[in-house]
This record gives C-alpha cells, structure tokens and sequence, in this order.
C-alpha cells in the first residue's frame, strides 16, 4: 500500500507503527534488567516499611526505563535494517518466544522440581488441539466431507488459550495420579509413553482433529488489525495506523501478544519460585527424604509442579497453532516437541527463568541456522558422498544431540546457571 | 467370522506374538543388564539396536550373496554379518560409555543426569543412521519369497520367526551362563547387588562397565537384526520399541536379565493379542499401558529384582549451589 510518506526501505509512517509495536517486546527484555539494577539498592533502605513502598516505585520507574529503551531499540533497528531482515527477525522472535513458554513450563517441572518430563510433546499437543478446535468453526457443507473435528465452538481467542491450560493441566493430573509415586525413571518413560499415545490419537482418530490431515482455519488473534479495513471497533486514531500495516506484518501484531504470555508467565514462575511453595519445590529436587521428613507432603508438590508447568505448556501449545493456523500430529514428535525444548532449557540453565527464555532463543537460532548451514555445505558434503545433500537436514538432529552431551559434559549449570535464591517471604 | 476361525486368528496372533516377544526379550535383556550394572535407564538402548541392524545392512552388501538357506529367507551370509555385527554395536556402546557417560559417572552425576545423557544419545545416534543411510524403509532380503508353514489349529508361521526365537533362548542362555559361571559374570552381579562393596572387594569396576556394554550392545544388535528380517529397516525403528522393552525389563523384574525373557513374551502376546480388537497403530501403547498397570500392580517384577520405590537421590551436582 503506497501509504508510506517516504517510500524509504522500512521507513516513514509504518515504520513508525512497527516501532511501536516493537518497543513492547524489546521492553520486555530491558525492563526485568532496570529493575533487578534499582532493586538492588533497597538494601540500603532502613525500616521495612520504607522498603516495601521503594519497591513498588522502583517497579514502575525500571518498567517505565525498559518502555523508554524499548521504543529507543525498536526505532533503531527499524531504521537501520533492511525490512525482509527485520521481518524474519519478527517472525524468528515468535517462534522462539513460543519455545519460550514451553521451556519456561519446563523450568518449573524439571528445574525446580527434578521432574523428568520427556513427554513435553503430549502436552504441547493437548494445548494446541484444544485451542484449536475450541476456537474454530464446525466444518459445514462440502468442507465437512473432508474435514471432521469433534468440536468447533467458535469461542474467542483468549477462551481458546484457558481452555488449552486447563485441558493440559486435567491431563498432566491424570497421568501425575498413577506415575508420580514411581522413582524418576519410571516417570520418565511414562511421559514418553504418554506422548507417543497423545501423537497415535491424533494421527488416527480422524472424528477428532482431522486425524492425519491437518486441522486447517485456526483464527489468528487479532487478524483484522493487518487487514483493510481494519477492526470496526478501533478509535478512528488508531484504525488510521493499523491502515498502514499490510497482512504480511501480522507477525508483528502476535509477537505482542506472545511477549505477554512470556511475560506473564515469567513474573508468575519468577514470583512463584520465591515463595515458600517454590523453596518446597526446590528442597524436593535435592532431598525428597528429607522434604517429606519436615511434614510436606511430597507427592502434593510434586503434582502441583507437574500440572503447573503442563498448564504453562499448553499455553505454549496454543499460541503455536494460532501462529500457524493449522496444525497436524507431524509437529509433535519427540525430536520437535520434546527434546529440542529440553536442550534449550539446559542451554540457558535449569532452575533460573531467564535461562530458560534465553536457551529457547539460542538453540531455536542453531536450529533455523543450520537450515542455512546445510545449504551451504552442499557441494562439500556432495563430494564426501552423493546422498549425503539430500540427506544433510539430518545434521542438525545431529548438531542439537551433541550440543546436549557438551553442555552436560562442559557446563552442567547452564550458560547462565542457577541463581542463589532468597524467598522473598 | 465363524467361532472356529476367531479362535485360530487369536492363536496366530499368539504366535506371532511370541515371536515379537523374542526381539523385545532380547532388547530388554540387555537395557535390564545395563541398568542392573550401571543403574540408569538407557533411553538410547532402541536406537542402538537400529545401529545394530543397519550395520547388518551393510554389511549383507559387502559379504557375497549365497543360497537361501532352505527353508529360511536369508543365506549364510547373513549369520556372518549377524555375528560380525553384535562385536562391533558392542563396541559402539562401550565408544559411546567412554565419551558420554564415564566422564559423568566419575563426577558421581545423579542417575537422571545419565538418563538425560542417554536421551541425547539416543538422538545423536538416530542422526548417524539418518545420514548413513538415510530415511527410507530398506529390507535384507528383496523379493524373495518368504513361504508360511501351517501349524495345527490354523495357526501359520514363518521359519524366520522360528529361527528369531530359537537365537533368542540360545542367546539368553548365553547370557545366562556368563552372569553365571564366569569371573566377569559375577563381577556384573556383584556391582547390581552392591557397588560399592563391589569397588571395595577390589573389582575394577570400569572393566565390568566395559564389558557390560559389550554384551547389552551384542544383544541390542541381534534384536534390531531380528526385527528388521520379520519386518523391515527404518531408522525409528528401535525408538518404537523402547517402550515395550521397558515394560518388558520390569516384568521381568528390571535389573534381573533372565527375567526380561519372560517379560518380552507377555509383552509381544498382549501387544499382537491387542490388534485384534485395536488399530494396530497403537501397539506401542499397548506396552506402555501393561507397564503402567504392572507399575501399580507389583511394583517388584514377577521375579523380584530391584524394587521401584520413591528415589532417594543424591543431592544435585549439576545445579550451581
């Protein structure tokens, strides 16, 4: 649309929309730094009172600072970067934001529990399904003879993503009931187990997602922001802003709200994990006896833990099928959906939440790049063996199972490692 | 279906169940030994079984062809490769213990650390059997007629299944005897009793891992090579079957191997048993299912063997105090 003044490169008055859309999430990473930075400072602070009202202040005025340099990033980078790399750097930041949650939904099972949950698959699965066919429509006419579902409610977004919660946590308490008294690597192979049966449902039951076909016309939240015209109930101000975007900016919209999910869901892990329940959580990880000698009823935690972190999955699980808008039981395998997560969350540092959102942006970055990589290497692995191209995709299995056994060998902790935890209560 | 007719399709599939109960049996003898030994679960035991039976793959392209060996499907070149390959998944094994799990069982890693370990292997591995041969389904043998014989009651087998089962007592028997009669089979049940006790009566108790590996890896290699000449090679093929010689160890009471033979046939019975009322795409779920209720039910194993009871862990060593 020839609506920008310019006509620069990612200029003029989309860019400036862009920017603003992109100040939230980039303020998303500043922010938590300002404030860890100013909080550091109560300390000096004499009477508790005194304390309790800084703190309130130094949120907003961190939070506030991250907004600043948020919208100071975002600007930069909109002006410095040639919009096709920007545009994929969005749509990069979603894809590993979603990862995010999933490895965020870890970090409280494994992290801080020591629950060794293999079968994040199964719950990332429940997730998306559910939401997806809470907020689709019933297929109807000619489309229903070649697409069946159980439900089609039609509910709205954000229904949608409650549902795949609960629906996610009902099912980690199921499988949670018979496993969880079992030792560690019983538990183990049961989510294994669970998973593959959440994959065989899907891909064989065809009354209930479409079975192998995928389930197709997932509605993308806020949609109509990107389309011309844009939502009826905008202001006029911003209905006149949301013009200049064009569909293809849509990732732009959802990495707003995936950046709310994310952060929601780490100030609630993050908040969590200070609180008493979190110092039960840990003193489980490292001496179940001697947790359940101090009168806390292990098995209680444990299950809370499990079907926490399973909830924050299934959300996870739900904002990846309402990015993609359709989905089928082939992205739900242990490789993808299971193991690629616990190498990010190992990556970044298991026990510590900002670890957890930082593997899951380096190793989403290894996998997307080794597609290049492979490319690349074509002539070279063509002269080693004439297969070998055509085969070459299988080297980033390959790359993401070594860059495990390292971390595992060379720097168990994580790059970012635990932090020494003060419950704040 | 007339009743008589039902009551023989049930009997096939219980033969042919037995016959599949023999290659998880053989699988979970060794993912049992490993964990008997070593105590962790070995999650990459499936996918070294799929090195094994692709090794066999290549190697059938290298040995020159013979005759089939009536009334079997393969010829003798296929015993060769079989016999050079088990040795040499061994050795893939103890490699991988050498590289991967030594150096964290020397840091004294929590045993989950090693699962872990073990869950990364698993993936490295299936990645090499990828790029080595890649995704396709392959077969041993192409095109060559694979005659049933009929039993009574209607049952028809396959001399090939007979010929799985009957390597799979002999190589359990095998087993048997060197856990039994040999100084380094006594060592492997002194260290699944008591390791340290083990390390203290002067066993090197690296020299029991490596041999350990040997042996779980041989019998890995065999059942892959059975599984792929009943069926066919696909590179997830061990991965599969992870779950059924899960099932199968613990019901034969996991850490005891002998057990795992028992346990592989109840496994492989219920699981063809089961596509008689199921779509068999949920075979794998059908193992997973028995270990669940077998896990409630008796917790032990049929035989005994280590107890499943809450873990006491050591404290983590793999966070940052």
């Amino acid at each position: 649309m020839g609506e920008s003044v310019t006509g620069t490169e990612g200029g003029g008055l989309a860019g400036v929309v862009k920017a603003v859309l992109l100040a939230l999430p980039l303020a998303g990473l500043a922010a938590p730094l300002f404030v860890k930075r100013l909080l550091a400072t109560t300390s000096s602070m004499q009477t508790p009172e005194a304390r309790v009202d800084g703190r309130a202040r130094l949120i907003a005025s961190g939070t506030l600072l991250g907004l600043a340099t948020g919208l100071s990033a975002a600007g930069l980078l909109v002006w410095l970067l040639p919009e096709g790399i920007l545009a994929y750097l969005v749509s990069f930041a979603v894809a590993a934001s979603i990862f995010a949650l999933l490895s965020l939904g870890l970090n409280v099972q494994w992290g801080y529990t020591g629950l060794f949950n293999i079968g994040i698959a199964g719950f990332f699965a429940v997730g998306a399904f559910t939401s997806a066919l809470v907020t689709t429509a019933m297929p109807a006419g000619p489309l229903a003879l070649y697409s069946q579902q159980l439900l089609g409610l039609k509910l709205p977004f954000i229904a949608g993503v409650g549902a795949a919660a609960a629906v996610s946590g009902l099912v980690a308490w199921l499988i949670g009931l018979p496993t969880l008294r079992l030792r560690d690597e019983y538990f183990a192979v049961a989510t294994i187990g669970i998973a593959e049966i959440v994959r065989l449902v899907f891909q064989n039951e065809r009354w209930l997602a479409n079975g192998p076909q995928p389930l197709r016309g997932i509605p993308r939240p806020l949609y109509c922001l990107v389309e011309d015209p844009p939502c009826a109930w905008l202001p006029p101000p911003l209905a006149a802003a949301a013009r200049l975007l064009e569909p293809r900016d849509y990732p732009y919209v959802y990495l707003v709200i995936v950046t709310l999910f994310v952060a929601a869901a780490y100030l609630a892990t993050e908040r969590a994990i200070r609180s008493p329940w979190g110092r039960v959580l840990r003193a489980i990880r490292e001496e179940e006896a001697a947790a359940a000698m101090s009168g806390k009823d292990v098995a209680a935690f444990k299950m809370q833990a499990l079907v926490v972190g399973a909830m924050i999955m299934g959300v996870g699980g739900a904002l990846y099928a309402h990015y993609l808008a359709s989905i089928d039981y082939s992205h739900f395998t242990p490789l993808y959906g299971t193991f690629l997560i616990w190498v990010m969350l190992m990556l970044g540092g298991s026990g510590n939440n900002r670890g957890a959102i930082l593997g899951a942006f380096v190793i989403w970055g290894v996998w997307t790049g080794t597609a290049f990589l492979t490319d690349r290497l074509g002539p070279t692995l063509a002269a080693i063996s004439p297969q070998l191209p055509a085969r070459a995709p299988y080297l980033r299995y390959l790359v993401i199972a070594l860059i495990l056994e390292l971390i595992l060998l060379f720097r168990p902790q994580g790059l970012l490692g635990e932090e020494r935890r003060v419950s704040a209560f | 279906m007339p009743e008589s007719s039902q009551v023989s399709y049930l009997f096939s599939l219980a033969s042919w169940g037995v016959m599949l109960g023999g290659v998880i049996a053989l699988g979970a003898v060794g993912l049992s030994l490993v964990y008997g030994v070593l105590r962790f679960a070995n999650l990459a035991h499936g996918d070294l079984m799929t090195i094994g039976a692709y090794a066999v793959f290549s190697m059938l392209a290298w040995l020159p062809q013979g005759e089939a060996l009536a009334p079997f499907s393969f010829g003798r070149e296929f015993l060769v490769a079989l016999a050079l390959a088990m040795p040499l998944t061994g050795l893939v094994g103890w490699a991988v213990d050498r590289l991967f799990y030594r150096p964290l069982r020397r840091r004294e890693s929590p045993p989950l650390i090693l699962t872990m370990a073990s869950l990364g292997v698993a993936f490295l591995l299936r990645s090499l059997v990828y790029l080595g041969w890649g995704a396709d389904f392959r077969f041993y043998y192409t095109g060559r007629p694979r005659p049933s014989l009929a039993l009574p009651l209607g049952v028809r087998i396959r001399p090939d299944q007979v010929f799985i089962l009957g390597l799979t007592v002999l190589l359990v028997v095998l087993t048997y005897l060197l856990l039994e009669k040999t100084r380094i089979g006594k060592a492997m049940r002194a260290m699944a009793d008591n390791p340290a006790l083990a390390r203290v009566s002067g066993i090197d108790t690296e020299r029991v891992a490596a041999w350990t590996w040997l042996v779980g890896g041989a019998l890995a290699a065999a059942a892959g090579a059975m599984l792929a000449l009943d069926a066919q090679l696909r590179p997830e093929m061990g991965w599969f079957l992870l779950l059924s010689m899960f099932a199968a160890a613990v019901l034969g009471g996991l850490g005891k191997p002998y057990g795992a033979l028992f346990g592989g046939v109840a496994i492989g019975v219920a699981q063809q048993e089961a596509t008689a009322f199921l779509n068999p795409a949920y075979g794998p779920g059908v193992g997973f299912v028995a270990l669940i209720l077998l896990l409630l039910w008796r917790p032990q194993g049929l035989f005994g063997g280590q107890a499943v009871r809450l873990g006491r862990r050591r404290p983590s060593k793999w966070v940052r105090a």
